[in-house]
């Protein structure tokens, strides 16, 4: 019993203390979303509540929680209310297995920075994701308004496209470290920075970096939300903290995406060329979980970046590049790896 | 009561629910989110067997792609209003009832006097773990039951050279 309880306190802190961690990042995304645009287009961004506009996060809360709240006449008042949720609960499921952090040992007890390290982790990825669409259709269902119903309907067929090609780039990156693992995945890439996954998965890398951003919808794969033609899309009828909702989710999706990619193809928390010490304490730890959010934050920038620099695909363009171009690609992308390994004898070959 | 007992109760519990609101809803879409729920539970109970590969695919494949596309065509064909749907019951509704009756009662005589397989083991235990995960399922299927894979492969190949064949016929 004692250590079922010393376990089940270990996760908590662990959980709790990664989900204020992430709940902060994110909250701070938005803001440094806006001041990044601002930056792109040359003018200052939010710079009115606080120090650098800092508190702008706390005033976009309060404002939410002030807005009327809006139910749609002849909406479906149950899934319309419910919707969101469904987004920000596939988003934050996500966290549950990104390894955020090396392991330590406080008071001669083995820490893990990772809520769940199954041997499955790859796929309970692609499975949570493949579950985000749920919110976003039942959300444009439930307004009942044509622009929200197309939104759904474009975002249903653009996650099941692109799913295919993300789960061809990581069937490819499965055949090279042999395990699902998310942290056997982290634990084959340290060592000399050449070890991360994304110089020996150049085009696998390339793939999955498109798909994340057609799965996370965001520019220029935001379709669903397209304001030129579908005013606001699947949220057109949402207001007030529902809205905030569902831009929450949104943004958690998109940090804990370039977590993965960090975690995948860019060695997660491994610093390159360092390894772990043989007694790592909680410095370690905390210095592992300061990598790889560093990792992190370059990659929501990358994502701001692109948001800010491109224009919006057609959606005869979004599909052609799904289906045409980047899962014949990808299928391309296994043989060869899988032609590379049988000559050099892998890490998957026993 | 141990944990496993209480886990098994509550999925089970909840998957009975669901299974029932999916056949007594009126509006198809609620019928199915709570399909869904009904595939996550599914989900739990292989984990509970040990079958985590299994429990993956079960949410990927099930969960997350078929019931969209479910989602999708139910969305398309916009079935305005569900409730006009009501009415006095047909001679269908009728046959359905009897025979999910008489399935019922044949399946409650086949088990019955039979010993249950109880409830699984949680944790299973290392063998079962074993037996479950993507390393032992992947050594089985390509070792000894490479045929029935490979022909499983072909007929899944012929399905999807049939549907190509059939969207783009020429209209005439």
């Amino acid at each position: 019993m004692n250590e079922i309880g010393a376990f089940i306190i270990e996760k908590s802190a662990v959980g709790v203390f990664v989900f204020i961690v992430l709940l902060t990042i994110v909250a701070y995304a938005t803001l440094g979303e806006r001041k990044i645009a601002g930056f792109f287009q040359d003018r200052h961004g939010p710079n009115r509540a606080g120090p650098w506009g800092l508190l702008q996060v706390v005033a976009d809360g309060v404002k939410f929680f002030m807005k009327e709240e809006f139910n749609p006449d002849r909406a479906n008042k149950v899934l319309f209310i419910i919707a969101p949720t469904f987004t920000f609960m596939a988003a934050g499921f996500l966290m549950a297995v990104i390894p955020f952090g090396d392991r330590m040992i406080i008071g001669g007890r083995e820490v893990l920075l990772q809520l769940a390290d199954i041997n499955i982790g790859i796929l309970y990825i692609l499975a949570i994701g493949s579950l985000g669409v749920y919110g976003i259709i039942t959300g444009g269902w439930a307004s009942n308004n044509k622009y929200s119903l197309m939104g759904g309907l474009r975002s249903s067929s653009q996650m099941i496209s692109y799913e295919i090609a993300m789960g061809l780039a990581i069937v490819a990156l499965i055949l090279d470290h042999g395990s699902f693992s998310l942290r056997d995945i982290v634990l084959n890439q340290t060592g000399p920075i050449w070890n991360w996954s994304v110089f020996t998965h150049p085009i696998g890398f390339l793939i999955f970096l498109v798909a994340t951003f057609a799965e996370a919808s965001r520019v220029p794969f935001d379709l669903p939300e397209a304001e030129n033609e579908i005013v606001a899309g699947y949220h057109t009828e949402y207001s007030a903290m529902k809205f905030g909702l569902f831009m929450f989710g949104e943004y958690v999706h998109m940090t804990l995406a370039s977590g993965l990619i960090a975690t995948l193809y860019f060695g997660g928390w491994s610093i390159p060329f360092v390894a772990t010490p043989a007694e790592p304490g909680i410095f370690w730890g905390l210095l592992t979980f300061g990598v790889f959010w560093a990792k992190t934050l370059f990659f929501m920038f990358v994502f701001m970046w692109v948001r800010w620099t491109l224009p919006r695909f057609r959606y005869d363009q979004l599909m052609n590049l799904g289906w045409k171009r980047l899962i014949p690609l990808g299928l391309l992308n296994i043989f060869v790896m899988a032609l590379i390994l049988l000559w050099t004898g892998g890490a998957g070959m026993d | 009561m141990d944990a496993q007992t209480i886990v098994f109760a509550i999925l089970a519990l909840i998957s009975l629910f669901s299974g029932i609101m999916v056949v007594t809803r009126k509006n198809p879409v609620h019928s199915i989110l709570f399909l869904v729920l009904m595939f996550f539970c599914f989900a739990g109970f292989y984990v509970m067997l040990g079958a985590t590969f299994l429990a993956a695919i079960q949410v990927l494949v099930y969960a997350g792609a078929i019931m969209v596309l479910f989602l999708f065509v139910v969305m398309m064909l916009n079935l305005r209003d569900p409730e006009a749907l009501e009415g006095g019951t047909s001679f269908f509704q009728t046959l359905g009832f009897v025979v999910a009756i008489g399935f019922g009662i044949v399946l409650l005589a086949f088990l019955a006097g039979k010993p249950g397989p109880g409830v699984p083991t949680f944790p299973p235990g290392e063998a079962a773990y074993a037996l479950g995960d993507a390393k032992s399922l992947g050594q089985e299927l390509f070792h000894n039951y490479v045929f029935p894979f490979e022909i499983a492969g072909i007929l899944l190949l012929a399905a999807v050279i049939g549907a190509v064949a059939l969207a783009k016929r020429e209209r005439v």
